[in-house]
């Protein structure tokens, strides 16, 4: 045994219940780390540290609990229990609909398409713009990387105003089609695939596969026999976390299917906004956690597959010059054929991924006949109608999102510190591995979820005579919970990365416990702060699936705003929500782009 | 720290390990099996194999590992219930663990950052970060990031980080291991150097027998979590308490003296060529060549002799014989030591 191992071998990175222990430690030693108990004497924790982990647990436990887990429970029970008895008569009133049936069936449907086609781009741009090097790759990848970070709504204008009768792909007869809704998703999920599967081909050891080629395979035997199934669990792990969006997907569906197309998340929202059908609604609610719950499983065990299948080659090593014809002195039949076909996919769909953000600009622009920058200038004005001019909503997005913002990020952080901890009693590590768990959820619970439970669950909370369905602190709030879980993936992995003897290094210098959280811990999370704070501010802005419950009449955020305009007949409205989308997308482009340059090199994030 | 009321008659000076145990579960082999030792200045190189506990040993020496049975007292008060941070122990581990968020400079400053009275001035604590660095042969780096280091720097940089608070102990966990050959000979006189110049005492973790004798005073060897023998590197190498420690050592052979051909029944280990190929015709006994080779320029024979099993004798220059021939051998008696005849340790 070497002293890596040694040293490595009782701070096991404990906490993640499907983690493998560090490379190289014998398996039995690392089973008795983790079961062990090793009592003994040494120093106890003071006071103070004791009181601090004690709040670092509960706020994050309290916050959740209010307005996440209240709720979801609140809508649960809305579904099973009536007059305070058992009742499962509103399931199967529900389940007798034809209409549930219908939109359980649209919704694997949608999701199943969008998530096969989006794979299969994907691989190939995952193999050229993260295995291969080619001037201009970095603003490729950057363009690839752009719909994931629009607002769903802006999405769905886009593809409206690109699938409209009159639109430039009008010919096609998409629009409010199911071709038209799985074009949109794999738009917004094809990043998904390629910076999932990218990450794990840029580091794959390339000996394995020319260990295949002296053994007599060709390149596509070895692309098949060895690098696919390496990839594999890469793959997978996309797949089902691209179901989930697409299957919880609101936004964009809503916009783009309306009434027709209707998926279990929309049929939410419609039986609770226009049909007052609470029950029903909260009965699908239930549909849905059930449906999510059993992606998040399979996601899980097959991020955990993935994360074992790992420790390959580095980084650099692995990339290879893009080279689409035989340099002199290479041999033949190296495979460019299929380079060229990867790079004829990968171009198309970067080709296809700018044509509905640059229709959609140019629509904005098109005033009647002519052109002009009036449905822009009409931002600032009140339409009819409308309780506030499209400029007022943008200033209540903006300050709802810094105040969820500050929010997420207070109980994001102190998730990611405390699961990052790994303590050495066996009860503060099963500890640590729930509340992992716990907080975890609302990344599965769709938004909309969140969004109908408020509403049941604060009027009147804990039977006080309040209504806080109209409080204006309701939206931020809402809109953190959606953020927490991004906040807590994107700090979390960077914590875990901390050699556990940084920290001993820096007690062994005479830094206290607190000490040693600030300027280690502490200084090496804050490099990927810039990033969550980016992250959180631009799931807030463009927040709708939970935002549509509880904001006011009155006061509409910006998305909103869009889909109200965008619902509205007459080309002033329509005019207008295209260059209010434009003004969203560039929010949310401006805020991401900003925290992307605050990120220290070497800190990926995996969404 | 100063000597407390717990102190007994027979407090030590310095480090002092009582009978402690370390495990790592509740059931099963403990890593540390009840060693005692003490260190009061000097150098002292835990010697032994891999898995062997001398990394648990120190890591509960420092405050990282709990005591599971024994005691580690300094000046004779127990330090088993003070923090690690205020232990005044400094650490080095094999691969330096740097703190990748600071440069050179703030890396060694960094235990001279600490809260309250005792923290020195800007001034002052960039004077000793210079003083350390140049100690450690990396003058004017202070303000390189650590990114840029090669390995055997960044295991400078981590001892000047380690030295600067003036620890009243030192522990250092296989730092020299991760380098390579002519690096880990360099640096482990540098290493000596600068614990000398500091006057730091120290305990050197290590499973390289030429890097304890380079750096050590003393050398602990131990071996399944028990501590076999202490003692200076020439005592040990003289002689070592028993077959293991020889072993370990690289003796090639423990066997009665009798089978050298004269002597008593008191058993012996050879070291490497303790055997030589006789130039003349007579030898104290015969060998079978199983294979000739050249070390470091000079040649070696691997000769297969009756009692002793496989060893590798000496061949004088210019000696040329053939696999399989038979060999007269003579006995070069100062590479013979007695075994078990305990010489003072401790």
């Amino acid at each position: 045994m070497t002293l890596r191992e040694e040293t490595a071998a009782p701070p096991l990175p404990v906490g993640v219940p499907s983690a493998s222990p560090p490379a190289g430690v014998p398996a039995a030693r690392a089973r008795a780390a983790r079961r062990g108990p090793a009592q003994g004497r040494g120093p106890r924790p003071s006071l103070a540290q004791v009181l601090g982990w004690t709040v670092a647990v509960l706020v994050p436990l309290v916050v959740l609990g209010m307005f996440f887990a209240w709720p979801v429970v609140a809508t649960v029970t809305r579904g099973f229990v009536a007059d305070g008895a058992l009742d499962l008569s509103g399931f199967g009133d529900v389940f007798a609909r034809p209409r549930t049936w219908r939109v359980i069936r649209q919704t694997l449907l949608q999701a199943s398409v969008a998530t096969v086609v989006a794979v299969g781009l994907g691989v190939p741009g995952a193999y050229v713009l993260h295995r291969c090097r080619f001037p201009g790759r970095d603003l490729v990848r950057a363009l690839v990387t752009v719909p994931f970070v629009l607002p769903t709504v802006v999405v769905g204008v886009a593809f409206r105003s690109l699938l409209v009768e009159g639109g430039p792909l009008g010919f096609l007869g998409w629009d409010g089609s199911l071709a038209g809704i799985v074009a949109a998703l794999v738009f917004f999920n094809y990043a998904v695939v390629v910076r999932t599967v990218g990450g794990t081909w840029a580091q794959l050891d390339e000996r394995p596969a020319q260990a295949a080629r002296s053994l007599g395979a060709s390149p596509g035997r070895v692309l098949r026999t060895v690098t696919l199934p390496a990839l594999a669990p890469a793959i997978a792990s996309a797949a089902s976390l691209v179901f989930l969006f697409c299957a919880t997907s609101f936004g964009t569906v809503l916009v783009l299917g309306g009434l027709r197309h209707g998926t279990v998340e929309t049929e939410i929202w419609i039986q609770t906004v226009q049909l007052l059908d609470l029950r029903a609604a909260a009965v699908l609610s239930v549909v849905q956690l059930v449906l999510v719950a059993s992606v998040l499983l399979v996601a899980g065990r097959l991020r955990a597959r993935r994360e074992r299948a790992l420790p390959l080659g580095t980084r650099r090593a692995s990339e290879r010059v893009l080279r689409l014809r035989r340099v002199p002195g290479t041999p033949r039949g190296e495979g460019r054929g299929g380079d060229v076909a990867a790079v004829v996919v990968t171009a198309l769909t970067v080709v296809a991924l700018a044509v509905p953000l640059v229709n959609l600009v140019v629509r904005s622009l098109r005033v009647g006949e002519g052109w002009g920058l009036a449905h822009y200038r009409a931002l600032a004005r009140r339409a009819d109608g409308m309780p506030v001019s499209v400029l007022d909503a943008t200033v209540t997005s903006v300050r709802a999102a810094l105040d969820a913002t500050v929010l997420a990020l207070v109980v994001g952080v102190l998730v990611a510190l405390v699961l990052s901890r790994r303590p050495r009693a066996a009860v503060g590590r099963r500890a640590v591995s729930v509340l992992d768990a716990v907080v975890m959820l609302p990344l599965g619970v769709s938004a909309v979820t969140v969004g109908l439970g408020f509403l049941l669950a604060l009027h009147r909370p804990f039977g006080l005579d309040l209504d806080l369905r109209t409080s204006p602190l309701l939206v931020p709030v809402a809109q953190a919970v959606v953020a927490v879980p991004l906040v807590v993936r994107t700090v979390l992995p960077v914590l875990r990365s901390v050699d556990p003897r940084l920290p001993q290094v820096a007690a062994t210098l005479g830094a206290g416990p607190g000490r040693v959280l600030r300027t280690v811990d502490g200084a090496l999370a804050a490099r990927a702060g810039g990033l969550a704070v980016g992250f959180a501010l631009a799931a807030s802005l463009g927040e709708f699936g939970a935002t549509s419950f509880v904001a006011r009449a009155d006061a509409p955020t910006l998305p909103v705003m869009v889909y109200r305009l965008i619902g509205r007949p007459g080309a002033e409205s329509y005019g207008q929500a295209l260059a209010a989308s434009v003004l969203l997308a560039v929010l949310t482009a401006v805020v991401i782009a900003a925290c992307e340059r605050l990120r220290a090199p070497g800190t990926v994030s995996d969404w | 720290m100063s000597e407390t009321a717990s102190a007994g008659p027979g407090a030590a000076r310095g480090l002092e390990v009582r009978d402690l145990v370390v495990r790592y579960a509740a059931t099963g082999p403990a890593a540390v099996d009840g060693v005692s030792l003490a260190v009061a200045d000097g150098v002292l190189a835990l010697l032994g194999p891999s898995g062997c506990g001398k990394s648990s040993l120190l890591r509960a020496v420092a405050g990282l590992e709990p005591v599971a049975g024994g005691d580690v007292r300094w000046d004779g008060a127990s330090v088993v219930e003070v923090p690690v941070h205020r232990r005044g122990f400094g650490l080095l581990f094999q691969d330096g663990q740097l703190f990748p968020h600071r440069d050179v400079g703030g890396n060694v400053a960094y235990g001279l950052e600490g809260p309250g009275d005792a923290r020195p001035s800007r001034a002052t604590r960039r004077a000793r970060v210079a003083e350390l660095l140049e100690l450690v042969g990396l003058a004017g780096f202070a303000d390189r990031s650590v990114a840029t280091l090669s390995g055997g720097e960044r295991q400078r940089v981590a001892l000047a980080r380690a030295l600067a608070p003036r620890p009243r102990l030192l522990l250092l966990d296989e730092p020299l291991s991760a380098l390579d050959q002519g690096l880990r000979e360099r640096l482990a006189e540098d290493l000596r150097a600068a614990l000398a110049a500091t006057g730091t005492a120290a305990v050197l973790v290590t499973h390289d027998q030429d890097e304890a004798a380079a750096v050590a005073d003393r050398v602990a060897v131990m071996s399944a979590g028990r501590l076999l023998q202490v003692g200076t590197p020439t005592e040990l190498w003289r002689s070592p308490a028993g077959p293991e420690v020889a072993a370990f050592l690289g003796f090639e052979a423990v066997v009665p003296r009798a089978v050298l051909g004269a002597g008593d029944a008191a058993t012996v280990a050879l070291a490497p060529g303790a055997l030589v190929v006789a130039s003349s015709g007579a030898g104290t006994t015969d060998g079978r060549v199983v294979r000739v080779r050249a070390r470091r320029g000079r040649t070696e024979v691997l000769v297969s002799v009756q009692g002793l099993g496989v060893v590798t004798a000496a061949a004088p220059v210019g000696w040329t014989g053939s696999v399989g021939s038979s060999v007269p051998l003579v006995v070069d008696p100062d590479r013979v030591v007695p075994v078990g005849a305990r010489s003072a340790t401790g």
